[in-house]
């Protein structure tokens, strides 16, 4: 009788494609944020089996700053091209040419802040009533009270004083014209899940997260790629060192690890005995405290 | 199913997930803390950041409740006033904390932490012994059908670790469990502080003959947390791919709340009433022979029946509760009380219907456990039981014996607020 039980990935995956078919189910123009890293690629894993045989039925969304790696670039257009997806690109450079925001500069500069401004027009242009984000509550502790179904206002503004109970696994994603909804299918899953699910079920990650030579150099104590619209200060020394992603996203702010991991099994071996955090290389977060919950009130992902 | 093995165990781990209630002064934060740092779930940035947060507010030493102080509102109050989801992990399992706070105000906070945990962890001042507050947080447990209760006695510490402190405390606490229905209760003497019997065994208590709480997390039994009983399958979304290789394909996609269901089976479906055979079970990974819950899966059945979205597909042999005719203990969540004769969306598994409150029964008083049948208006936090009508009939179970089957949600109409969260009970159960 009680071998009826599933290990805690199974009973992850069974609940993310729960979230999954209830978005499908309860949103007219639902959209999946896809960045091209780990949690979205493994969010498109799921919903491919949510809605197995058939295709996704939910397009993607990229919200690009135009400072990527190449290698993200190639990987989701080939996962566009396999699975038949149709995909939304939003630019952030389109976003800067309108005026509607001010790059920053300085030798800091990036362009993470601005993607909100691009993501709230994509939004806004396309009507998407629920974009479906990668986010896990385990990252960053502005996080660890979002709900599967966070309601956003006409402005894309999250309340946190003001959140809809979830209980049990009821999700209420009524709202009023001109609102959405950020869906979190991962809320429960933790850094360690995601790679253990990746290795479990053999899904294709682009080649950034498995040790590669690359020309780095030291900031702040984390390690950055070099980039043709990066500033290095006089003392940065660029240097070829072997290194993987631990997180991908925007080049000017996507810390690297010096590693020699080239399978999953090691990679799984050194986050579990890894003694920082994700978060801890993107260097956007260590602006200030609060700067996740800062950035989630106004719309950040 | 064949999972992928590998030598370190990582795909062998059970998942559990419990709730912890608390009030600023009885050392949950500390106890959560504790958890997670002696089994190293803390890592050194989020450990500088609570450091340096700390001095901000002039602290000199490590305060390990700034770790489980999520938003800045909370943080500058002292207070927690959300329900936070935090994790660890050990070899053993993966645990989900729904960590909320304790006061009576926030009784809707532990009631929604509660509806997902598989167990509880009551803590006690040894000081203090059994107060309103261990009142509250076993009845909402037990409301919430928790199948395992951990009472912990804390700040044993500062009472001198005395075996006959932590003996009284429990008879206090035994003798009103014969009110609650809860299966199991586990007691630990315990100080979070120090670390006793938290994950280290104490050497302070040598009387102690039990486990820490930590082996008792890794090690209790929840394989028998699901019903595996009463097959249920509410539909929740139909997929058509009306590609050329799946041309006729139409698949019932949902979670399994219930049972277990096998190719072949007979089910009946409601409101229909049709029945049919389950034709295949199926996954991207793999056809499967049988499916049980939590498991999300689509079926397909032999005949050719209408079934959409709120249906619920069951075996003709064990059926549910049909009716219009709802009784519910109901948690209310909203600034606005419950309205009797008010209409509301009552949204119950996959589906979705319009219903009235027809009448509150009692209301619960939540300290004493007494029903209380004067002061009959339901408010926020208030916990009462009512009876609906809805206007087209639920197929439900009681909420005793299926938390997925027997919970709903209301929801405002106007607002589109969640305003409150029903239990459902039967005559039966």
């Amino acid at each position: 009788m009680n071998n009826y039980h599933l290990n805690h990935l199974r009973e992850l995956e069974a609940e993310s494609i729960f979230v999954f078919r209830e978005v499908a189910a309860q949103f007219d123009n639902p959209v999946i944020l896809f960045s091209g890293g780990k949690d979205s690629i493994v969010m498109f894993h799921l919903a491919r089996k949510a809605f197995y045989p058939a295709k996704v039925p939910i397009p993607l969304l990229h919200i690009d700053t135009g400072h990527n790696f190449e290698e993200t670039i190639k990987f989701r257009d080939n996962l566009v091209e396999k699975y038949g997806v149709k995909l939304y690109v939003g630019s952030v450079q389109k976003t800067i040419d309108e005026g509607k925001v001010r790059e920053e500069t300085g030798y800091n500069a990036s362009r993470n802040v601005l993607q909100t401004t691009t993501l709230l027009d994509a939004i806004e242009e396309h009507k998407f009533d629920a974009a479906m984000g990668g986010g896990r509550r385990d990252e960053e502790k502005a996080r660890a009270k979002e709900r599967f179904f966070s309601h956003r206002d006409e402005f894309g503004q999250w309340d946190p004083k003001n959140q809809r109970p979830e209980l049990w696994n009821l999700f209420n994603g009524k709202k009023r014209m001109g609102e959405h909804f950020r869906v979190f299918p991962l809320s429960n899953w933790t850094e360690l899940d995601v790679w253990q699910y990746i290795y479990m079920e053999d899904i294709e990650i682009p080649n950034l997260y498995f040790t590669h030579k690359r020309e780095v150099f030291e900031r702040d104590g984390v390690l950055l790629a070099t980039a043709p619209f990066m500033t290095l200060k006089p003392n940065e020394k660029p240097e070829i060192l072997d290194v993987r992603c631990r997180t991908i996203g925007d080049i000017t702010n996507t810390g690297l690890t010096r590693s020699k991991a080239d399978n999953l099994k090691d990679i799984i071996d050194e986050i579990a005995a890894e003694r920082t955090t994700e978060r801890g290389q993107r260097f956007d977060d260590k602006r200030s405290e609060t700067a996740m919950e800062d950035r989630k009130k106004e719309g950040y992902f | 199913m064949t999972e992928k093995k590998d030598t370190n165990g990582y795909l062998d781990m059970e998942l559990l997930r419990f709730t912890t209630a608390g009030s600023v002064d009885d050392g949950k934060s500390t106890l959560i803390g504790r958890l997670l740092y002696d089994s190293k779930s803390i890592f050194e940035d989020q450990i500088e950041a609570i450091e340096k947060a700390g001095r901000n507010q002039g602290k000199s030493e490590i305060d390990l409740a700034l770790l489980t102080d999520g938003l800045r509102a909370e943080r500058e109050q002292g207070i927690t006033i959300d329900v936070a989801y935090r994790y660890f992990a050990t070899p053993k399992r993966k645990f989900i904390i729904a960590d909320t706070p304790g006061h009576i105000q926030y009784t809707r906070n532990m009631v929604t932490g509660a509806s997902t945990a598989n167990l509880a962890i009551i803590l006690i001042d040894a000081r203090n012994g059994v107060i309103e507050q261990t009142l509250r947080h076993a009845y909402i447990a037990s409301l919430l059908q928790i199948p395992h209760i951990v009472v912990c006695i804390n700040k044993m510490d500062l009472v001198d670790y005395d075996e006959a402190v932590y003996e009284k405390i429990k008879k206090q606490f035994e003798s009103f469990a014969p009110k609650l229905e809860v299966r199991d209760i586990k007691f630990i003497p315990i100080s979070a502080l120090k670390g006793d019997n938290v994950v280290e065994p104490s050497e302070n208590m040598p009387w102690y003959r039990g486990t820490t709480l930590m082996y008792l997390l890794e090690n209790i039994y929840i394989k028998g947390d699901y019903n595996h009983t009463d097959a249920r399958f509410p539909v929740q979304y139909v997929i058509r791919p009306q590609s050329e290789e799946f041309h006729d394909y139409r698949g019932y996609a949902g979670r399994i709340d219930g049972g277990i269901f096998k190719v072949g089976d007979k089910i009946k479906v409601f409101p229909s009433g049709l029945e049919s055979k389950i034709k295949s079970i199926d996954t991207l990974n793999e056809k499967l022979d049988f499916a049980f819950a939590p498991q999300s899966v689509s079926i397909t059945v032999e005949d050719d029946i209408d079934i959409s979205r709120g249906d619920m597909i069951v075996k003709p042999d064990n059926l549910p509760v049909q009716s219009q005719d709802i009784t519910a203990m109901i948690s209310w969540f909203n600034e606005r009380p419950l309205q009797v004769r008010g209409k509301y969306t009552l949204r119950h598994t996959t589906n979705e219907v319009k219903c009235i409150i027809q009448e509150v029964k009692f209301k619960m008083d939540i300290n004493s456990m007494n029903k209380n049948t004067e002061d009959k208006e339901i408010k926020m936090n208030d916990i009462g039981k009512i009876k609906i009508k809805t206007a087209k009939p639920l197929f439900f179970d009681a909420y005793r014996k299926n938390r997925n089957t027997g919970s709903f949600i209301l929801i405002d109409d106007i607002t589109n607020e969640t305003v409150g969260a029903g239990m459902i009970v039967t005559d039966k159960a």
